[in-house]
Formats: structure tokens, C-alpha cells, sequence
């Protein structure tokens, strides 16, 4: 219980997907024109990786790594699939966020309305698959190691963390841009450069909490 | 008249239309391999070489992709090539691979790629996808080694691993930025490139 705690917090602040990792920095630069918008995309991101990180991690633990086939037989014991990862977790992605659409237009009109044109863009959306790929690297880890993902708690923990630091930073972002349409830029810095300045600045803040021991 | 729009294709990406700093595409990898030079290197390589790859794969595939399915078609060819050059790596070059980790996985969803597919690839001729392919590729390539470049020299005073700035600057007082190895200079560094691009070709300042 403590490790997920701690999990959780580390991956809102010191392991955030942009500020540490860049991920999901296409969307994230695209869609911070304003604050409405970037915290339905936050939601929707938070939201989809909730569900498809512990998907894959059961697919990375019972399928895909190295004699994790075990349970089907002694004949599968030793088989090592692990170069299937890409496609399969790509795959399971792509079709959770289909399925998220439907069920959500089906249940929720508001929300798909509010998520609207964002949830099928997650799919490619870095933040989703690079999420998937860490899971897989701190798998391996050893179980005391501040980032290893032991258990289903800790993969809820770590998706939840990073989805919410995500949002965080997508919202910050939209909030500095919406006050600085009022200020006067350098002509050829207007728009995506004093965006990727802004970006700089933010994830150097974010670097005090690199030190920050749990 | 061919030939001209041939070169359009190709080098357009380079300049006018570059991925990374006017079509904003491909920007989380662009900023997290480029600690060294030998990374981004690779990693622009591999970029190119897929792109190519799938920009030619989807356009032969082009008329029979029902429209409905093709984002999951276009996915499913990446990953496939992805996997291809992600094992050559870890064969032949495994250090690099290693330093590169989740970043060669995440080619699949780096957005240049989808973007290329969506924009181009579906709708032109293989050989025009494969120059358009190559193009963006090496267009995000240079991107790359220029940030690599500065972050490298700078940041610890090497190229590829060797010492370029000499000992006697570190007597003197000289001491390696280390800022430069952090994540945030990667963004700034890219924004000075944009601030010098847009400074050149001011037609694409944004009001």
C-alpha cells in the first residue's frame, strides 16, 4: 500500500510523462490554447491509460515476457514472446479506446460531448504507449526498488499518477498561454517557440522535485 | 516538371516543411534522445528508415484500406516495421538500443509518422511516398543532431564520446553547462532553432 503511494506520487511529480519524458508532447503543444479543452484531453488521457495500463500489464506478466506462459503447460514454459510487445500492446490500445468511445456514447452523451474529437486521438498518443513501455521496463525491476510495479495496486497507482500529471501540466500550460496572448513576443518566437520557452521554464521548476525522497 | 516536383517532395521537408519545428510533429522523441549525438544519430536513422518503409508499405496498400479501419491498418504496419528495426538494433548495435529504451517502441505512435501516413502516403504514389518518406525523415534527423550537438558540447564537453574541449579550459575555470543534460534545455534548445528558422523565413511567423 505504501509503495503505490508512493508510486503514485512520484509519477504526478517526479517522473511526469512531459516534464521528465516528453510523452504525449504532440497533443500536449497542440490542444493548451485554452483551459476547457486541455482538461477534457487531461481526463480523457487520465481516463484511457486507467484502463488499458493494467490490461497490458497483464498481458506483459501472464502472455508476453519470458516463461510468463507457464499456466497454459510445461511444453510453454520456457517460450519467450516478448518481441510480440509492440504489436499487441499497439493492438490492445487501438481497440480499448474504440471500445471506450462506444460504451461512453452509449452511457454518457455528456461526457463523450465534453471528450468528443480527443478520445480516438488517444490512441496515438504517446503518453498511452510510452506508459505501456515503462510498465514493461519496471516489471523486471527488483521488488524494492522505488519503481518497480510489483502488483495490480501499484499499476492503477503508477497509471493514475501519470495521467494525473499529465493533466496537470497540460492545464498549467493552457493557463500560462491563455494570459500570455496579451504580451508582446518576438515576431519569430510568436506561437510555437515562446510555447517551447514556456514548456522549458515549467519542466525546469519541475526539476526540484527530482530531489524530493519517498 | 516531374523532376521538379520529385525535389518538392524531398527537400521540402527539409526547410519550408519540416516535421519537427513547422508541422510539430514527432517532438517527444526529437527531445529525449538528444542528451548525445550517438543516439539522436541513430534514432534519426531508424526514423527515416521506417517512415520510408510504412509511407511505401500503406501506399501500395492504399486502394484497398477500407476507410473505416485504416487507422488500426496504419498502426498495425508500423508496429510491424518498428519491431523489424528494433531487433536489428538490439543485434547489432545493443548498447544504443539500450540508451534509446522505451524510445524506439514509441516510434509506432510518434506522430510523424501517422501524420505522413495520413497526409500523404494514402492518397500519392509509392515512389512519391518513399521521397516524401525520406524527406521528413531526414528533415527530423537534422533537427536532432543539431540539439544533440549543442547538448553534447556543451553539456559535457564530448562528440560522440570524445573530449573535444581541451583540459587546459578546465584548469583555467572552464566548467560543462550541466543544465544542458536536463530535459527542460532540449525545449529551449528547440525553441532557438524555431526563433532562427521563422527568423529566416518570415512567412511562417504566426500572427
Amino acid at each position: 500500500m505504501e509503495h503505490a503511494l508512493s508510486l503514485f506520487v512520484r509519477s504526478i511529480f517526479v517522473d511526469n510523462m512531459i516534464f521528465a519524458f516528453f510523452l504525449g508532447m504532440c497533443s500536449y503543444l497542440a490542444v493548451s490554447k485554452n483551459v476547457k479543452t486541455s482538461v477534457g484531453l487531461g481526463i480523457a488521457v487520465t481516463f484511457v491509460l486507467l484502463i488499458t495500463l493494467p490490461v497490458n500489464y497483464l498481458l506483459e506478466t501472464k502472455v508476453l515476457s519470458k516463461g510468463a506462459l507457464a499456466w497454459l503447460g510445461e511444453g510453454f514454459a520456457d517460450l519467450d514472446l516478448s518481441y510480440l510487445s509492440f504489436i499487441l500492446f499497439i493492438a490492445v490500445i487501438a481497440a480499448i479506446v474504440q471500445l471506450v468511445e462506444m460504451v461512453v456514447e452509449k452511457f454518457s452523451p455528456t461526457l463523450y460531448a465534453s471528450l468528443g474529437i480527443f478520445l480516438p486521438l488517444i490512441a496515438v498518443n504517446c503518453a498511452i504507449m510510452g506508459g505501456a513501455l515503462f510498465m514493461q521496463q519496471r516489471v523486471g525491476l527488483e521488488p524494492t526498488d522505488p519503481k518497480a510495479l510489483t502488483n495490480m495496486l501499484d499499476v492503477v497507482a503508477y497509471a493514475l499518477g501519470s495521467g494525473l500529471g499529465w493533466m496537470l501540466a497540460i492545464v498549467g500550460l493552457a493557463a500560462v498561454r491563455e494570459k500570455m496572448e496579451y504580451n508582446d513576443v518576438p515576431a519569430p518566437l510568436k506561437g510555437l517557440g515562446i510555447t517551447f520557452i514556456t514548456v522549458g521554464l515549467m519542466a525546469m521548476a519541475f526539476l526540484c522535485f527530482s530531489g524530493l525522497e519517498i | 516538371m516531374k523532376s521538379d516536383k520529385f525535389k518538392e517532395t524531398l527537400l521540402g521537408p527539409l526547410n519550408k516543411n519540416n516535421p519537427v519545428v513547422v508541422q510539430v510533429l514527432g517532438i517527444c522523441s526529437a527531445l529525449a534522445v538528444t542528451v548525445q549525438l550517438k543516439p539522436a544519430l541513430v534514432m534519426g536513422l531508424s526514423v527515416t528508415i521506417i517512415v520510408a518503409l510504412a509511407n511505401v508499405i500503406i501506399s501500395l496498400l492504399r486502394n484497398t484500406i477500407p476507410n473505416s479501419v485504416r487507422i488500426i491498418v496504419q498502426l498495425v504496419v508500423v508496429a510491424a516495421v518498428v519491431t523489424v528495426v528494433s531487433e536489428i538494433l538490439k543485434a547489432f548495435a545493443y548498447d544504443v538500443s539500450v540508451q534509446l529504451s522505451v524510445y524506439i517502441g514509441l516510434i509506432i505512435t510518434n506522430c510523424i509518422l501517422m501524420g505522413r501516413l495520413e497526409a500523404f502516403a494514402m492518397s500519392n504514389k509509392p515512389l512519391d511516398s518513399l521521397l516524401d518518406g525520406l524527406g521528413n525523415g531526414i528533415g527530423y534527423a537534422w533537427i536532432l543532431i543539431v540539439v544533440a550537438f549543442f547538448r553534447e558540447l556543451l553539456g559535457s564537453g564530448k562528440l560522440f564520446g570524445f573530449q573535444i574541449i581541451p583540459e587546459s579550459f578546465y584548469e583555467a575555470g572552464y566548467v560543462n553547462n550541466g543544465l544542458m543534460m536536463m530535459p527542460s534545455m532540449a525545449l529551449i534548445l528547440v525553441a532557438c532553432i524555431i526563433w532562427v528558422h521563422r527568423y529566416i523565413n518570415k512567412d511562417l511567423q504566426e500572427k
